[in-house]
């Protein structure tokens, strides 16, 4: 039986590593992240969890250890946040480009400057085209599944590629929520053991990470570019293969209430969740609204998007992140150019809120409904707008 | 060589994350391709000193049966450490194109 404890939500992820039988964590401390490595460092501390705890001096040799242990075979853990990430930022596209099956959490923080430790999505998409797969979660419960379906992602010999599985800093890494602590026995069902192909081994030498001349670059980056698309076959399998296990469905894309909807609202992250409550009490007052909610960033799932927005006449896109100098946020550049070349599509409009750790509240969300619709009504100057900043 | 020539490989040829299976396959790497100028030798001059092979960078001179040097074109760059090292004035650079 699970067991069912309230536990705060950093922790619960260091109690899936353990149930994951993770070998390796080399992790450096970042609020809002700290409480999921050092967690961990407890565990191996009181020799509940029999793994190496490498603590080291930056995030750089964070991600560069992970590479090296990923590289003997090593089941590898890490977690970061904002400027973490970025100080990893390089060594993030090696692991994905030699295919390291690296699992990390990234507690979502907003980057400097001004500095601030409280969440947005800023990090994120600053991280947007490193390569690895990247899950959103919106919930303790759903970091919880999704570290586990991480690794074995991950591992898949049809994938062998780093993951990222994000959660809001604050708004969700130090809530305590009640999660299901799932069995041993049902986790080791459901996670078989990493078999990593061609490790670093001295009975059979290997070159990894060796460097590309431009006769042989655009073929290794073509290679890394299919076998990143192909791997959301993988992805959806996986969160097939753990409903049958354990009872719970995720998706690339998800809705809520979005049938027949007129107006839809694109959210990712924990925000979603109060999102739903909005799309309940707009449906309560007759209105026709429905949320479509991005849980698979990379690779982008496209067909999905499509077909779950193409009925709506609104796409109102909520971004958590600046692209500074850029059209829009982030995400609705994505979103709007999924949708630019098809027949039937909604008009996208784009509000930007929720930044450096500012909440949205249910009020909020259908205030930044109603002004998505009347852009796409209107027109606007911009191409976005900004939510709750004081003029 | 026993590698498939480095452009007929597709990306379909390449293992996962590029790792390279067999060791030495950096020889295959046509370093001469690098090359504006060319070192020529006048070998009457030479006296078999082997200077240009010890400070060759590249490593691609060798000495021969008869006790002379060649450079081997497929790494020989042309940075021409050789013809500025030698005693005897035995290397000239001469231009690709010529």
């Amino acid at each position: 039986m699970p067991k069912r404890v309230g536990m705060e939500v950093s922790l619960a992820i260091g109690e899936a590593a353990m149930l994951a039988d993770v070998d390796v964590i080399a992790a450096y401390p970042i609020t809002p992240q700290t409480h999921i490595v050092e967690h961990l460092a407890e565990l191996v501390a009181n020799g509940e969890l029999v793994a190496s705890y490498i603590p080291v001096e930056s995030e750089h040799s964070a991600m560069s250890a992970c590479l090296g242990s990923a590289a003997v075979g090593a089941r590898t853990f890490t977690a970061t946040a904002g400027q973490g990430l970025e100080l990893m930022h390089e060594v993030l596209f090696v692991a994905a480009s030699m295919q390291l099956p690296v699992v990390m959490t990234v507690a979502n923080r907003a980057l400097s400057g001004p500095l601030s430790v409280w969440g947005d999505h800023s990090d994120v998409m600053a991280a947007r085209d490193v390569g690895w797969i990247q899950i959103f979660t919106e919930n303790g419960q759903e970091v919880f599944d999704n570290v586990l379906c991480a690794f074995r992602i991950a591992e898949d010999k049809k994938v062998l590629l780093p993951v990222m599985v994000h959660l809001d800093g604050f708004h969700l890494s130090h809530m305590i929520e009640t999660i299901l602590i799932e069995d041993k026995e049902k986790v080791d069902k459901f996670l078989p053991e990493n078999d990593y192909p061609l490790p670093l081994d001295p009975k059979k030498p290997v070159s990894m990470g060796t460097f590309a001349p431009p006769i042989i670059y655009s073929e290794a980056k073509k290679a890394q570019e299919v076998n990143l698309q192909k791997s959301k076959d993988v992805v959806i399998e996986c969160w097939k293969e753990f409903n049958t296990i354990f009872g719970r469905q995720y998706k690339p894309v998800e809705t809520y209430r979005s049938e027949d909807a007129k107006t839809l609202l694109l959210t990712m992250g924990s925000f979603s969740e109060t999102a739903m409550a909005t799309i309940d009490k707009m449906r309560d007052d007759g209105q026709s609204v429905g949320l479509v909610r991005l849980r698979l960033w990379r690779p982008f799932p496209t067909k999905e998007l499509r077909e779950a927005v193409q009925n709506a006449e609104t796409l109102v896109v909520f971004d958590r992140a600046f692209s500074l100098g850029g059209q829009s946020g982030p995400v609705c550049a994505e979103v709007r150019s999924a949708l630019y070349n098809e027949t039937r599509k909604p008009k996208v409009t784009n509000v930007i809120g929720g930044l450096g750790g500012r909440d949205v509240t249910v009020a909020g969300f259908e205030e930044i409904i109603k002004k998505g619709v009347a852009m796409a009504r209107k027109g606007s100057k911009q191409e976005f707008e900004i939510y709750g900043v004081r003029e | 060589m026993a590698f498939k020539n480095e452009i007929e490989v597709t990306w379909k040829d390449l293992e996962i994350g590029s790792i390279v299976i067999e060791p030495g396959s950096a020889a295959q790497y046509q370093t001469g391709g690098w090359r504006s100028q060319r070192p020529v030798r006048d070998n009457t001059k030479c006296n078999k000193c082997g200077l240009c092979f010890l400070y060759c960078p590249e490593g691609c001179i060798t000495q021969q049966e008869d006790g002379l040097f060649e450079a081997n074109y497929y790494y020989c760059k042309g940075c021409g450490i050789c013809a500025e090292e030698c005693p005897k004035d035995v290397i000239t650079m001469v231009e690709e194109e010529e």
